[in-house]
C-alpha cells in the first residue's frame, strides 16, 4: 500500500496510436526463399580461410570462444632463398576446420589473425540438413574467400 | 416445429457461429498483431494470406496425445475445459441477433449473462486444482482472484443499464436503444446507451471485460514468463484446443454483450426496424468487429499489470465510479 496507482496517460494512447500506426503501414519483410535478401557488404556471414597466408600460429583457435576451430599442422623442411643458406623450417597446414554448429559469429579471429589469413564474407546459405555438415573443412572455407567482397575504399579527405 | 428440431437447429447454429467465429478472431489476432510488430504474419497456409492458418493450428492441436499427469484428478481435469467453452456458448442463448433472432428472449437475459459468464472461473479454478502443478496452481488461484475483482464492476456497469433500460430482457434493452430518443422537426433521433451517458460505465465494462478474459493487460493468471502458462500448463491436445477456441469464443460473447449493452445490438440509427430482421446479425457482427478489434488492439500495444496493481484498480478505481455511475443514471432516471 506504499503507492498509488499512477495513471500513465496519455502514455497509454500514444502507445496505441503507434500500434495502430504500425499496423496499417507495409510490413519491411522480404519475403526470403522468394526474394533473396541482400546482405550489407560487412555482414557476417561466414568466415573464409586464405590458406597461403596461414602461419598455423593457432592464435585463432586459442582465442575461440567456443572452441570450434581445429587447426592441426606440421614442420616441413624447405631449401634457403639464398644459395649455400641453411634450410629452414616452414610451418604447413594440414587440417583447418570451423564448426559452425559452435560458432557464435563474435570474429574474434578473423580481429585476432597477424597475417590476414581470415576474412568475413556475408554469404549466408549454407544450412545443413544434418549438424555434422557444418563442420567446413579447408577446402570449403578457402572456396568461400571468392564471395569475400573488396575492402572499402579510402575516405577521401 | 417440432421442439426438438428447433432445438438442434438452434443449437447447431449457435454452435456454427461461435466456433466460426472464433476461428476468425484468432486469424484476426494473428494477423493484426504481426502487422502491429512490422511483421507480417501467417502467409502460406490456405493459399493466399494464411487464411487458414487457425484450421491448420487445430488439426495439429487435434494430432496431440491427449496428456495428463500422473497424479492429476483426472475426471475434474478432462471436464475443466469443457465447462470453460460451454459458458462461454450458453452467452449466446440470449444475445439478439435481430427482434426474433434469439435463441431464448429470457426476461432476465442481463442476470442470465452474468450467471452464465461467470461460470468459466469455475472451469479455470478446476483446470488449476485438478493439474497437480504448482504452476497451474497459482495460475488458477491468481484466476480466481481476478475473475472475483472484476466481475463486481463489470456486474455494477450492467446494473446501470438495467436501469436506465428498466427492464432485463436483452431485446428490451436494445428496444430502449432504438427508440426516439428526441425529434428534430420530424427526424426522429435515437442512440445507443453509450452516447445516453454511459461513458463511464462502458469504460468500466470494456476494462472488466477484457480482465474476465484474462488478457494482457490483465494476464496474471497465465503470465507465461512466471508461470509457464498458469492453468494451460499441463493441457494439450484436444482439451487445450478447447481452451484456446473457449478464450477467443469468450473475446465475441463478452463483444456481443458489450455491443448489446452499450451499442444499440442489432438496431442501427437509420435503419427501419422492419429490416432489423434481416440486417439485424450484420450490425451485430459489426458492431462485435470493432470491440474485438479493439481486444486485440490493446493485447499488442499495453504491457502486464502487476498482481497488486490488478486489485487495487479493481477495488479502488472501478467499483467505487461503478457504484457512482449507478447514482448517477438513477438520479437522472428518477428526475428526467
Amino acid at each position: 500500500m506504499s503507492k498509488q496507482i499512477q495513471f500513465p496517460f496519455p502514455g497509454l494512447f500514444k502507445g496505441m496510436w503507434l500500434t495502430l500506426k504500425t499496423m496499417v503501414k507495409k510490413a519491411p519483410v522480404t519475403m526470403y526463399p522468394q526474394v533473396q535478401e541482400i546482405p550489407v557488404p560487412r555482414a557476417r556471414g561466414v568466415i573464409s580461410l586464405d590458406v597461403d597466408n596461414c602461419t598455423v600460429c593457432m592464435l585463432c583457435a586459442r582465442e575461440c570462444p567456443d572452441w570450434c576451430i581445429y587447426i592441426e599442422g606440421h614442420k616441413a623442411e624447405q631449401p634457403s632463398s639464398k644459395p649455400g643458406g641453411k634450410p629452414r623450417a616452414r610451418a604447413t597446414l594440414d587440417r583447418f576446420d570451423i564448426d559452425y554448429s559452435l560458432c557464435m559469429y563474435c570474429g574474434i579471429c578473423v580481429e585476432v589473425c597477424p597475417f590476414d589469413a581470415l576474412y568475413w564474407s556475408p554469404e549466408y546459405e549454407y544450412s545443413e540438413h544434418e549438424v555434422a555438415n557444418l563442420l567446413h573443412n579447408k577446402g570449403k572455407l578457402t572456396e568461400w574467400l571468392a564471395t569475400v567482397p573488396d575492402p572499402p575504399s579510402l575516405e577521401s579527405r | 416445429m417440432n421442439f426438438w428440431l428447433e432445438l438442434i437447429i438452434k443449437l447447431v447454429l449457435v454452435m456454427g457461429v461461435v466456433l466460426t467465429g472464433a476461428l476468425v478472431v484468432i486469424y484476426a489476432e494473428l494477423k493484426a498483431g504481426s502487422h502491429m510488430q512490422s511483421r507480417i504474419g501467417p502467409y502460406y497456409a490456405g493459399g493466399r494470406w494464411g487464411w487458414a492458418q487457425p484450421l491448420a493450428d487445430g488439426l495439429k492441436f487435434l494430432q496431440k496425445e491427449d496428456l495428463a499427469p500422473a497424479e492429476a484428478d483426472r475426471t475434474v481435469y478432462g471436464f475443466a475445459p469443457y465447462v470453460v467453452m460451454m459458458s462461454t456458448i450458453a452467452v449466446f442463448v440470449v444475445i439478439p441477433f435481430g427482434p426474433d433472432l434469439v435463441a431464448a428472449d429470457l426476461d432476465l437475459g442481463a442476470y442470465f449473462l452474468l450467471a452464465i459468464s461467470s461460470i468459466s472461473v469455475l472451469g479455470i479454478l478446476m483446470a488449476g486444482w485438478a493439474s497437480a502443478n504448482k504452476y497451474s496452481l497459482v495460475g488458477g488461484l491468481r484466476a480466481a482472484a481476478q475473475l472475483i475483482a472484476y466481475e463486481l464492476p463489470l456486474v455494477l456497469a450492467v446494473v446501470a443499464v438495467v436501469v436506465q433500460a428498466g427492464t432485463m430482457s436483452l431485446n428490451g434493452i436494445v428496444e430502449a436503444q432504438a427508440e426516439t430518443w428526441f425529434t428534430i422537426g420530424t427526424f426522429e433521433v435515437s442512440a445507443p446507451f453509450l452516447l445516453k451517458g454511459q461513458f463511464i460505465g462502458f469504460a468500466i465494462f470494456m476494462i472488466a471485460a477484457v480482465a474476465e478474459l484474462s488478457r494482457i493487460p490483465f494476464d496474471m493468471p497465465i503470465a507465461e514468463s512466471e508461470l509457464t502458462m498458469g492453468y494451460l500448463t499441463e493441457y494439450s491436445g484436444i482439451r487445450f484446443t478447447m481452451f484456446f477456441l473457449g478464450e477467443y469464443a469468450s473475446m465475441i460473447a463478452l463483444s456481443a454483450i458489450a455491443a448489446t449493452l452499450y451499442l444499440g445490438g442489432y438496431a442501427l440509427p437509420g435503419l427501419p426496424g422492419d429490416f432489423a430482421n434481416f440486417a439485424g446479425p450484420g450490425v451485430l457482427l459489426g458492431k462485435i468487429a470493432v470491440l474485438v478489434f479493439f481486444f486485440i488492439w490493446i493485447r499488442w500495444t499495453w504491457p502486464r499489470i502487476r498482481e497488486d496493481q490488478l486489485q487495487r484498480l479493481a477495488w479502488h478505481w472501478l467499483i467505487p465510479l461503478a457504484l457512482f455511475n449507478i447514482a448517477i443514471v438513477a438520479t437522472f432516471k428518477v428526475v428526467f
